[in-house]
C-alpha cells in the first residue's frame, strides 16, 4: 500500500440476486481529495460508495482504509461518514440534535458538543436555526443540516451520495461551490457520487466515469473531457457527435466520405473506429471552404451558444457556434486535427472483458 | 359544512351508546337501591382496594410482558419483504379467530393439574408443578390473548421508520443498541403508546381470563363487577361505582404514562 491512499478498492465484485452490480472495481483514493464517480443510474456508483461506508459486503475483493483490510466492518466502527440521498435526517430531533448526533453518541462534554455543533452549523450557513424541527426546513437547509451533520465528526472521508440532486438549479450551483470550499476548509476527502457531468467537473480532483459496474476512465475533469477514452465517455461528459470511422494509418482518419489528419496512432491499419468530435470545436465555414457539407435544420438559442443541427448527406452533426445561421442555409464544416478523437469501438472492449 | 353530515350516524351511535350509559353508570354508582342520592358505593369500593391494586399490578406486568415480547417481532416483521410480512402478520392474527373462550379452554386443559404440561414434566419425573389458579396463569392468559393489540400499532408505526434513517445512525456511529434506544425506540413511541393503551386496558378490567385460569382464589376487579351485576351478590349501584373508580384510575395511569413519555422523550425504556 502506498501511504498516500486513503481508501483502495481491489478487484470489487457485487452481485445482487445473481446480477453482477460491480465487475472488478479497482480504486485508490488520496487522502483530502475531491473525487467523484459519475455515470448513468444503474451504474454502480452508489453500490461502490455503500461499499465504502460498510453497508454494502462485496462478494469479491478487498477495501483498505489507511492501509488497513476493513471488509467485514460494521459501518458504526468506520471513520466515514455519509451525506445520504434524502437526508435522512433523524424526524425526531431539531437541527441541532441532528448534527450533535454523532457526538452524543461518543459521550463528549457538553461544552465541546456545543462548541463543535456551533462550528459546524456556522460552517453551512445554518446559525438560527438549531432548535428548529426539521419538519419546518427547505430541501436546501435539510441539505445543509445533512452536511454539518456528517462534517460535525471530522470524518477521514466523507461520502456524499447525490447530495444535491432534490435542489433547484441555482442552489445547486450554490451548493457546489460551497461543498467545494467545506472540503477545501476542513481538509476531508470527498467521495461524491453524481450522475451530473457539470457537477462532477466545477467539483472535483478527480473523476472516476462509470457504465455497467465497470470504470470506463479516471481522469482530471480536464483529461475526462479532452481526453475521454472511449464514445461512452466521450458522449456522457458532455454533448459529441460520434461518427463510424476508418484509421487508414497513423495520424489519418476516414470519416464521412473524407479522410483526415489527425492527433491518434496506435491503432491497427484499416481498423474501425469511433470519431468523437465536440460540438463546439467544429468549425463553420462557407460550403466551398469546408470540407463537408450540409444544410442546417434547426438552430436553437441556449444561452452562450446557438445549438444547430446539420445534416450532411443523412448523417446528422451538432454545432455549438455563437453565430448563428439560419435552417435552410448550406454551411461548410471544417475540423482541426486535435479537435478528431479516435476511439476504439466499444464491441472490441465488451470482447475484451469476457477474456 | 355538509361534510359534519357525513359524521352523524356515529354522532348518534356515541350519544345513544356511549353517553348515555355513561350517565346511566354515574347515576347508579351515585344512588341507592330507591333511586336516591348517595356516596355509599363510592366509599364501599374501598373495601376493595386489595383486588384493584393487584388487578392494576398484573395488567401492568401483562402489558410489560407484551411490550418486550411484541418489540423485537414487530420491528423484524416490519424490515421483511412484502409477501414473509404477509405471512407472519397472518400468524399473528390466527389465534384471534379463533373464539376466545376456546383459547382459554385450551390453556386450562394445557395448565392443569393433570394437563399436558404437567404430564410432559412427569415423563422426566418433575412435578405435578401448580400451574393453573395461579397468578401467573393469569398473566399468562392475557399476555396470550392481548398480545397481537400490541403488535399491530407497533408493526404499523415501525413499517413508517424509512431504513436510511437507520443507516444514517450506523454511519454517524451508533452501536446496535444506540441505534435501538436512539433512533427506533423514539420514532416507534406513537405505536409503543397505542399497544400499551390496547393492552393495559382490558387487561386491567378482565374477568373470563382470571375466573377460568386464576380460579377462585385470583378474582380481579372485572370479576367483582362482574358479580354485582349477574352474580349472587346483585348490586348494580355498587356495581356501577367500581366501574367507575376503575375508568378513574384507567385514566389516571394512561395520563401519568403519557405524561412520561412526554417528558422522558426516546429515554422512557
Amino acid at each position: 500500500m502506498e501511504e498516500n491512499y486513503i481508501i483502495s478498492l481491489k478487484n470489487i465484485v457485487v452481485t445482487f440476486d445473481g446480477e453482477r452490480v460491480l465487475k472488478g472495481i479497482n480504486l485508490d483514493i488520496r487522502d483530502k481529495e475531491f473525487v467523484t464517480f459519475l455515470g448513468p443510474s444503474g451504474c454502480g456508483k452508489t453500490t461502490t460508495l455503500r461499499i465504502i461506508g460498510g453497508f454494502v459486503e462485496p462478494n469479491e475483493g478487498e477495501i483498505y482504509f489507511d492501509g488497513k483490510k476493513i471488509n467485514g466492518m460494521p459501518p458504526h466502527k468506520r471513520q466515514v461518514n455519509t451525506v445520504f440521498q434524502r437526508y435522512a435526517l433523524f424526524p425526531h430531533l431539531n437541527v441541532y440534535e441532528n448534527v450533535a448526533f454523532g457526538l452524543r453518541l461518543k459521550k463528549l462534554p457538553e461544552k465541546e458538543i456545543r462548541a463543535k455543533v456551533g462550528e459546524a452549523i456556522e460552517l453551512v450557513n445554518m446559525r438560527g436555526y438549531e432548535g428548529r424541527s426539521i419538519q419546518y426546513l427547505s430541501g436546501g437547509q435539510m441539505q445543509r443540516v445533512a452536511i454539518a451533520r456528517a462534517i460535525v465528526n471530522r470524518p477521514k472521508a466523507l461520502l456524499l451520495d447525490e447530495p444535491l440532486g432534490a435542489l433547484d438549479l441555482k442552489l445547486r450551483k450554490e451548493m457546489q461551490i460551497e461543498l467545494k470550499k467545506i472540503q477545501q476548509s476542513a481538509e476531508i476527502t470527498f467521495i461524491y457520487v453524481t450522475h451530473d457531468q457539470e457537477e462532477a467537473l466545477t467539483m472535483s480532483d478527480t473523476v472516476v466515469v462509470m457504465k455497467d459496474g465497470v470504470i470506463q476512465q479516471i481522469g482530471t475533469p480536464q483529461d475526462i473531457y479532452n481526453e475521454p477514452k472511449n464514445a461512452f465517455v466521450a458522449d456522457f461528459i458532455g454533448e459529441s457527435n460520434i461518427i463510424d470511422g476508418l484509421m487508414h494509418k497513423d495520424y489519418e482518419v476516414e470519416f464521412a466520405g473524407k479522410t483526415f489528419e489527425c492527433v491518434d496512432s496506435g491503432f491497427d491499419p484499416m481498423e474501425r473506429v469511433d470519431v468523437v468530435i465536440r460540438p463546439e470545436d467544429i468549425k463553420v465555414t462557407s460550403p466551398e471552404n469546408g470540407k463537408i457539407t450540409g444544410m442546417v435544420e434547426s438552430a436553437i438559442f441556449k444561452g452562450v451558444h446557438y445549438e444547430m443541427l446539420v445534416d450532411s448527406f443523412g448523417s446528422k452533426w451538432i454545432i455549438h457556434s455563437t453565430v448563428c445561421q439560419a435552417p435552410g442555409t448550406m454551411i461548410g464544416i471544417d475540423l482541426y486535427p486535435e479537435d478528431i478523437h479516435i476511439m476504439k469501438k466499444p464491441q472490441e472492449e465488451s470482447e475484451e472483458e469476457k477474456i | 359544512m355538509r361534510q359534519k353530515l357525513f359524521a352523524t350516524p356515529y354522532l348518534v351511535w356515541m350519544l345513544v351508546f356511549t353517553i348515555i350509559p355513561l350517565g346511566l353508570v354515574i347515576y347508579f354508582a351515585f344512588t341507592d337501591a330507591n333511586g336516591a342520592f348517595t356516596i355509599e358505593n363510592i366509599t364501599k369500593v374501598g373495601e376493595y382496594t386489595s383486588t384493584l391494586v393487584k388487578s392494576v399490578w398484573l395488567a401492568v406486568i401483562s402489558t410489560v410482558i407484551c411490550l418486550v415480547l411484541a418489540y423485537p417481532f414487530a420491528y423484524i416483521m416490519s424490515r421483511r419483504k412484502e409477501h414473509k410480512r404477509r405471512i407472519m402478520l397472518m400468524l399473528v392474527m390466527v389465534p384471534m379467530w379463533m373464539n376466545f373462550l376456546l383459547r382459554t379452554y385450551a390453556w386450562m386443559t394445557l395448565l392443569e393439574k393433570n394437563g399436558l404440561i404437567n404430564k410432559f414434566f412427569g415423563l422426566f419425573g418433575l412435578g405435578p408443578f401448580e400451574l393453573i389458579n395461579t397468578q401467573g396463569a393469569v398473566v399468562l392468559g392475557m399476555v396470550y390473548n392481548y398480545i397481537p393489540f400490541m403488535i399491530l400499532p407497533l408493526y404499523t408505526i415501525m413499517l413508517k421508520i424509512d431504513p436510511i434513517v437507520i443507516e444514517a445512525a450506523q454511519d454517524l456511529g451508533a452501536s446496535p443498541a444506540q441505534v435501538l434506544f436512539r433512533v427506533k425506540v423514539p420514532l416507534s413511541k406513537p405505536g409503543i403508546s397505542s399497544g400499551i393503551t390496547m393492552v393495559f386496558v382490558p387487561a386491567v378490567s378482565t374477568f373470563i381470563i382470571s375466573r377460568m385460569l386464576g380460579g377462585g382464589a385470583n378474582l380481579l376487579i372485572g370479576d367483582l363487577i362482574d358479580l354485582q351485576f349477574v352474580g349472587a351478590a346483585y348490586n348494580p349501584n355498587l356495581g356501577s361505582a367500581i366501574s367507575l373508580v376503575l375508568m378513574v384510575i384507567m385514566l389516571l395511569c394512561m395520563s401519568i404514562f403519557n405524561q412520561f413519555s412526554e417528558d422522558e422523550g426516546g429515554m422512557l425504556l
